[in-house]
């Protein structure tokens, strides 16, 4: 043991149990070892948070533009999930349930988006990618992050993240919309009647809707509501099998909220496409 | 095979210090440990380095390697390129002692103050009786080993050492979920982990996860739950009213 330490074989002083902090580090003097670099890291720590920022950036700037475009958003019988439910008595296809007339600014898209939109800037996940990507908080572990003061989510607006369990609500409702939709798409105009066919914008409706169903039982405020807040499993046994199905689909969240968002921009870009005339949708109809 | 490897290792205390480059021999399969013994035994040996088992189970090598929080006893020379300067240095977060050691105490205050497992009655024939699916989901943060590298790498403490006494850190902050999942258990701590333990603080970086040598998963598995508990009775306004309307009715 004798080279075990030169500071004694644990140096480490039990503190008294007195459960208030006598912190060593505020007590003035400068203590802990002085080294001037931000980070000694030597790997290319910076690439994921610039990956983040390029994605959601692109996908920001492609969801404004169609959320104000306000055209090619249906082809019968596929509808963009950007808009839908259409609340807007100016929806192109009849619309859901007419609430509001639209103009330029409130489009129908506008009036829905706020509820995904909330869903995911309050999402355990989403949240630890902005606060890496765009607010640097830090930008990569054990990287300095340049804020001089740190307050995390304890003050306004950081605090409305623990809402996010309503969000959670809301999603469940826009996926039961979005799965309606999705079984529309499988209904075809033909000689005046309605009948059962499948085209390419089928399947992609179908895939749209499969994704976000994942990606919302995923959710960590999911997980907690089946069962997470539980003490006794023992006591709810199906609610116990709930939160293991959950859980398992919960190692995965990061996967499904990045594979569902590129699902609704896509499964809209196709519809824009088709709607367009830019693509034909190849389909069969009985 | 053996090879000379170039390294860069902290020395100094609290009043000070700098990397110090170093040429030290490298055979195959040895960890960074090793080769600061080494280190130690042949060129500087008034090195100060904190280790036990050498088995990454006892917590006490922590130290940061090209920046990264990581146990030396579980850092394989072998992954990094033979010409490439590695630099050692000491965990950034708590107070030096000297070159690689520093003073954790930081860590047993908080340990300290989190109200202790306070069990309901025993059963009549003198037992404790808990079912195995009710405990299984803290089990997996008694893996714990206490290297606190988790508390080194937290930013929360690391970039802003004001917040040391209103922040527990990641390991204490598990340890209070441990508690709160615990079916014996009867402390309600979710007030005691928002207001006294800085839960709010975290923002779910994941950068305690990432470097956990036991794999543990903190923010998922407890930082994550446990903010949802105390969103149950802090922030939810219908669980309050929920638990409100229970307790009033008879
Ligand atoms: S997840 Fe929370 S506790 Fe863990 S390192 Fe990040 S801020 Fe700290
Ligand atoms: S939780 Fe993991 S990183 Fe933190 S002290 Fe325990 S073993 Fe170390
Ligand atoms: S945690 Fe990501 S959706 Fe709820
Ligand atoms: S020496 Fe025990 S963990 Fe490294």
């Amino acid at each position: 043991m004798t080279q075990t330490s030169s500071t004694g074989s644990t140096g480490q002083s039990l503190a008294s149990p007195t459960g208030t902090s006598a912190v060593p580090a505020l007590s003035g003097a400068p203590r802990r070892a002085k080294i001037n670099a931000k980070t000694l890291r030597t790997d290319r720590w910076w690439l994921q948070p610039l990956l983040t920022v390029v994605v959601l950036v692109s996908f920001i700037i492609y969801s404004t533009i169609r959320a104000f475009q306000n055209t090619h958003y249906f082809l019968d019988p596929y509808i963009s999930p950007f808009y839908s439910p259409c609340l807007s008595s100016s929806c192109a296809p009849a619309p859901h349930i007419s609430l509001f007339p639209s103009n330029a600014f409130f489009t129908p898209a506008i009036f829905i988006l706020v509820f995904p939109l909330g869903f995911r800037l309050t999402c355990y996940y989403y949240r630890k990618a902005y606060y890496r990507s765009f607010w640097l908080s830090p930008p990569a572990c054990a990287v300095a992050e340049p804020h001089k003061s740190y307050s995390g989510e304890t003050k306004f607006p950081l605090i409305g993240n623990n809402l996010h369990r309503y969000f959670f609500y809301a999603g469940m409702v826009f996926n039961v919309i979005l799965t309606y939709d999705a079984l529309l798409a499988f209904r075809f105009e033909k000689d005046g009647g309605h009948h059962f066919g499948i085209g390419l914008g089928t399947a992609v409706l179908v895939l749209n809707a499969t994704l976000l169903w994942l990606y919302t039982l995923s959710c960590h405020s999911c997980r907690h509501i089946v069962g997470g807040r539980l003490t006794h499993f023992s006591k709810h046994p199906v609610r116990y099998k709930f939160w293991g199905f959950v859980s398992t689909l919960n190692h995965k969240h990061m996967q499904l909220a990045w594979v569902s968002l590129f699902g609704v921009a896509l499964t809209d870009l196709y519809v824009l496409l088709v709607s367009s005339g830019a693509l034909s949708d190849p389909r069969w109809v009985a | 095979m053996s090879y000379e490897a170039k390294l860069r290792v902290w020395r100094g205390d609290a009043d000070g210090g700098d990397l110090q480059d170093y040429t030290v021999t490298v055979n195959e399969g040895e960890v960074v440990l090793d080769v600061i013994h080494r280190l130690q035994a042949t060129q500087a040996g008034d090195l100060a380095v904190r280790w036990n088992c050498k088995a990454g189970k006892c917590g006490s090598c922590s130290a940061e390697i090209n920046g990264r929080p990581r146990l030396m006893c579980l850092t394989r020379m072998g992954d990094f390129q033979e010409d490439q300067v590695v630099t050692i240095t000491p965990m950034r977060t708590f107070p030096v002692i000297r070159d690689l050691v520093t003073d954790v105490s930081f860590n047993y205050e908080k340990a300290a103050a989190i109200p202790p497992f306070t069990p309901k009655p025993r059963e009549k024939d003198g037992t404790y009786r808990m079912q195995q699916i009710d405990v299984e989901r803290s089990q997996e943060f008694r893996k714990c080993i206490e290297c606190f590298l988790c508390q080194d790498t937290c930013h929360v403490i690391r970039d802003h050492e004001d917040n040391m006494p209103a922040f527990s850190g990641p390991r204490f902050l598990m340890r209070i979920a441990e508690l709160d999942m615990h079916p014996l258990d009867t402390v309600d701590r979710k007030e005691f982990a928002q207001e006294q333990a800085g839960l709010g603080m975290c923002n779910i970086t994941k950068c305690c996860t990432e470097v956990c040598p036991e794999g543990i998963h903190i923010t998922d598995n407890a930082l994550i739950p446990l903010k949802e508990r105390v969103v149950d009775k802090k922030y939810d306004p219908l669980t309050w009213l929920g638990n409100t309307i229970r307790r009033r009715t008879p």
